[in-house]
């Protein structure tokens, strides 16, 4: 039983891991590009529902929607301003640094305008959650509700990448860019679409963390956002149902080792078990494999 | 490429000779005192920092609105050391230039530490706020204000198992903390001592610092009593919210890195219900010295200042009364300073916002800590 | 090897020598402020671990998000050692003796590492290191090591759970790391070790076997069909810039006298910001990341003027710099209206 207590407390945590990674898998897999500032975008969709909800009062359904519309805009404007003028630059580690910078920007702005204290965010899911064996088990309602958001988002995703004519421009844009602008796909809207997406899905995963974990601080974003990371990879990168389900692996991985290993060393557990999976499959438990070919 | 390094270097350089020129001002005598501080003000550590920064402005205005000490105004510089202790360094090097004469700093033990051997080898006379690991004050010239992390994991096993709050205790705590797993250690010691089992022992990091579930499970099954949290409030606030999802409502105890928490904006105060702390500051105390900084430090910054900012507070007092008892200048040398400093140090007491506190040449301070629990979301003394 | 190349050289321990003897010159005569005096050698050893990650990023062209681990190993390693032999042996053989240990540990963690990590490929390559880096900082953070008259004691757990007598000297403890390893580094050491990484580093480029590293980067079926051998040269190339990168850590360890596993210092962030020194700097070219790692280590101490929005500041520079020195259009305006200073090519 107590077995299935940590196994429940991973999927919650695994559950957050895997939102996270389904936007970032989004902006990595589409435009192959590390976001490092993705994690703060979470941070940024936090504080605004922080702001709309506990300073200014209102709905917190409000909050939301403020939140995936600021969130959509700063991604479209961050990918105008800063990744796009280097997309041709010869190198992709260019947008890697630039992404750096923005991550230190966004994280030192928060701590400018709200300064460094820890805020409590209100949870935005009132329920509780299911009691099951008489007591002795509890799925708590937030990570009931964030694994049915991330498999609607997951559906979501899926039908708009393969049945769209939007979707599959991404997927074309991904394989090729070059080939693609010449199939007469505007490849620089192909991609400020995939950030508008990706950045949305950052504020919405955001949201649920936070209620999960209601403490907000501006350098909330950068841990969750690399472990996503992490997570994705660990799916294989581009597939989207690999990094759910690659969130959730981290997520029971780390209970468990937290639980059964040590408390102190799990970090070192989690990367272990990423390298081991790395080295046995080297493109990700999703992954596809490609062929090099001369 | 070639253009921006000529662009950069050119810049370089020219930053580099105003940062030079800079070093050669501060060999003027000087008509104040110069009291320089180090802390996170970004980073990780930016809350504790901050609220360091933010409550020596108030004490140095104060103080100069009052009419300084001995009719000599204060200067005061804050630099920032991201939670680096090699940062630290090189800010405390930065503030040396500017003149600094005596250093309240640094906020955390490891920049404290590495700062010391500098201090040391100036022979600048250094008080830290909250600088609480033993190796802090090692050397004659460092002094603190807070209470050590030895002294406070004693204390709060010796007041739990004199109460008889509980015989099964688990601890949560932060291995990367070294004021955390200072706490820790002395308290498994202690509470081996005075018959207190300790059920459940788990740590935390600060790359790791959101979930607790793990931890909270582990005292919960192994039946503990009572959960020891020598921890900031921050975490804090985060396990007793996870505790209360899991349906677990044990005794919970902390120490002054607790202090804090009913402040963190827009907290559930019922989940801090019943928390006991020892704690020699608190925010919501009614004397008059209490009051009066609060008060001022929400208008000025629009936040309850935490345990930092009150022994941040304490520490310019402690300054003014030593330069008043020993009759230092403004135009002394730095070495001069600092040893008047060390002396006059042991000689005043300073009836502060953390208690009143007496020092002994060991630089460890001497002060009464308060038990409080925490009832509707404000302090009640436990005595 | 043309005359060009080098010349090329020659310029970049020109440069490093010069502005040593310079900074000399300002530190005997005092002009220089104690603030900059203090930068110098965490300049340095920034400036090493840098030409060591672009050894490994530009010559080799693998994406390391790692190198900061190898810098705690060397730098854990080193100090351990420094500070267990603090009262036995006299300063000056300690010193050279951790240098070599530090170096030792990290080339045989950079070559362990190295097996598994470079049967990868690009993202994935450059994950596994970041992975491998946190590991090896995880561990740090949690070992506990102490000597008594009973021999060593070693705890993964706290410090209780060594049970070593209470005369005994902790040398690890934990999170808190090593306290008081002495400072041994000084201005000269960190520009002779400089000095010393630059010569190995860009004497292999201009070898033999640099130019099969090379030709693995740039087209590593061609190279193997020429009977390269791909693995050993890689092996190669990225056990030296571990090696490096240990080198600057021993200096970071002997420059403050605290030292802690943390991720300011040894996580994932510090590795990255190495790699920022590398990308700004020219990817490939060794000279630009000694330069960049000098400039942007200053940036933000030369910004503390700024009080609360250094780092705000600093960041824009730093997408500035990048769009200005990277972007397409950029190079293009910087082509048209200053080409007097583009004459001479990137070394590469």
């Amino acid at each position: 039983m107590s077995f299935l207590t940590y196994f429940i407390n991973g999927l919650s945590l695994g559950s957050i891991y895997a939102i996270i990674a389904l936007g970032y898998t989004m902006v990595y897999g589409i435009a192959k590009m590390l976001n490092f500032a993705h994690g703060d975008f979470i941070m940024v969709g936090c504080y605004v529902v922080f702001t709309v909800v506990s300073t200014m009062g209102l709905n917190p359904v409000v909050g939301i929607v403020v939140s995936i519309v600021i969130c959509t805009l700063l991604g479209v404007t961050t990918e105008k301003v800063a990744y796009k003028p280097l997309r041709n630059a010869g190198s992709p580690l260019a947008v890697l640094i630039t992404a750096i910078g923005v991550s230190y920007f966004l994280e030192n702005a928060a701590l400018l305008i709200f300064g460094a204290d820890t805020k409590a965010f209100t949870s935005v899911i009132p329920w509780e959650g299911i009691i099951l064996a008489g007591g002795a088990l509890k799925i708590q309602g937030v990570t009931i509700i964030t694994i049915a958001v991330s498999l609607v988002i997951l559906i979501v995703l899926q039908t708009f990448i393969y049945k769209t004519k939007a979707g599959q421009a991404m997927l074309a844009v991904s394989e090729d860019k070059g080939a693609a602008s010449l199939m007469g796909i505007d490849v620089n809207k192909t991609i400020s679409l995939t950030f508008a997406i990706g950045s949305a899905l950052a504020a919405i995963a955001g949201v649920l963390m936070c209620s999960a974990y209601p403490s907000l601080t501006p350098y909330t974003g950068a841990m969750p956002g690399i472990k996503a990371f992490v997570a994705a990879v660990l799916g294989g990168i581009g597939s989207i149902p690999g990094a759910m389900i690659g969130g959730l692996i981290l997520g029971i991985i780390e209970i468990l080792g937290k639980t059964y290993v040590s408390s102190q060393l799990s970090d070192a557990i989690v990367f272990g078990i990423l390298v081991i999976v790395l080295l046995v499959k080297p493109t990700g438990i999703l992954g596809k494999n490609v062929q090099e070919k001369v | 490429m070639k253009l921006f390094k000529k662009v950069v270097s050119v810049a370089a350089a020219s930053a580099m000779a105003v940062s030079l020129l800079s070093g050669c001002g501060s060999s003027a005598p000087s008509d104040t005192y110069k009291i320089g501080s180090i802390g996170p003000a970004t980073g990780g550590g930016a809350a504790y920092g901050t609220c360091v920064k933010n409550s020596i402005q108030i004490a140095v205005d104060e103080i100069n609105q009052a009419g300084g000490i001995n009719g000599k105004k204060i200067e005061y510089k804050f630099e920032d050391d991201e939670l680096n202790a090699e940062k630290a360094v090189n800010a405390y090097n930065s503030l040396k230039d500017w003149g600094m004469q005596f250093l309240l700093g640094t906020v955390t033990s490891a920049s404290s530490i590495a700062v010391s051997e500098k201090t040391k080898e100036d022979n600048m006379f250094q008080l830290t706020p909250s600088g609480s690991a033993a190796d802090c004050v090692k050397y004659e010239n460092v002094f603190r204000v807070c209470f050590s992390d030895p002294n406070q994991g004693i204390a709060s096993a010796d007041y739990i198992a004199d109460n008889g709050l509980a015989t099964k205790i688990g601890i949560i705590y932060d291995s990367s903390d070294v004021y955390s797993s200072g706490i820790y250690q002395k308290f498994a010691e202690e509470a081996a001592l005075k018959g207190l089992e300790i059920v459940s022992a788990e740590a935390f990091n600060a790359d790791n610092k959101t979930d607790f579930s793990v931890h909270i499970q582990k005292a919960k099954d192994n039946g503990a009593e009572l959960v020891f949290l020598p921890i900031y409030y921050q975490e804090a606030s985060l396990v007793l919210s996870q505790a209360a999802t899991m349906d677990y409502s044990p005794k919970f105890f902390g120490c002054d890195g607790l202090d804090g928490l009913t402040a963190v904006k827009n907290f559930d105060e019922s989940l801090a219900e019943g928390v006991m702390l020892l704690t020699p500051f608190a925010a919501d105390a009614t004397d008059d010295l209490t009051v009066n900084f609060v008060t001022k430090y929400k208008e000025q910054f629009g936040e309850v200042p935490n345990q930092f900012g009150a022994d941040a507070y304490d520490a310019v007092y402690a300054v003014k009364a030593a330069i008043e008892k020993e009759g230092i200048t403004p135009d002394m040398s730095v070495s001069d300073i600092c040893e008047k400093m060390k002396k006059g140090m042991t000689e005043i007491e300073v009836a502060g916002l953390t208690g009143t506190i007496t020092w002994d040449a060991s630089g460890e301070p001497t002060k009464e800590p308060k038990a409080v629990v925490i009832e509707n979301g404000s302090y009640k003394s436990m005595q | 090897m043309t005359m060009k190349k080098i010349q090329d050289k020659y310029i970049t321990y020109g440069m490093v020598v010069i502005a040593y003897v310079l900074c000399e010159i300002l530190m005997r005569t005092g002009i220089m402020s104690s603030h900059i005096k203090g930068l110098l050698v965490p300049m340095c050893y920034y400036a090493i671990v840098a030409v060591g990650l672009n050894l490994c990023v530009g010559i080799l062209g693998e994406l390391s998000l790692g190198h900061a681990g190898f810098m705690c190993v060397g730098a854990y390693t080193s100090a351990l050692f420094s500070f267990a032999m603090e009262d036995v042996i006299p300063t000056v053989p300690r010193f050279i003796m951790a240098l070599i240990i530090g170096v030792a540990f990290s080339t045989l963690f950079g070559f362990l590492i190295g097996i598994p990590v470079l049967r990868l490929k690009g993202d994935y390559l450059a994950i596994v290191t970041l992975a491998f880096g946190e590991i090896i900082k995880n561990i740090f953070n949690a070992v506990y090591l102490g000597i008594d008259d009973a021999g060593l004691h070693i705890s993964l757990k706290d410090m209780s759970s060594m049970g070593m007598d209470p005369s005994g000297k902790i040398l690890i403890n934990g999170a808190q790391g090593i306290t008081g390893t002495p400072s041994d580094a000084n201005f000269t050491i960190a520009a002779f070790l400089l000095l010393a990484s630059l010569f190995v580093v860009q004497n292999l480029i201009n070898s033999r076997d640099g130019r099969a590293i090379m030709a693995i980067r740039d087209n590593r079926i061609a190279a193997e069909s020429n009977g390269i051998n791909i693995t050993k040269y890689k092996m190669f190339a990225f056990t030296i810039s571990a090696a490096i990168a240990g080198t600057a850590g021993v200096l970071f360890s002997h420059n403050i006298s605290t030292l802690t596993a943390t991720s300011q210092y040894f996580g994932y962030n510090a590795s990255i910001l190495i790699l920022v020194y590398v990308v700004l700097g020219g990817i490939g070219n060794i000279r630009g990341s000694v330069i960049a790692a000098v400039i942007l280590y200053l940036l933000p101490e030369l910004l503390r003027g700024l009080s609360d929005y250094r780092m705000l500041i600093y960041s824009i520079v730093l997408i500035v710099m990048m769009l200005f020195n990277w972007a397409p259009k950029a190079r293009e305006f910087r082509e048209k209206h200053f080409a007097f200073l583009n004459k001479r090519k990137e070394a590469r």
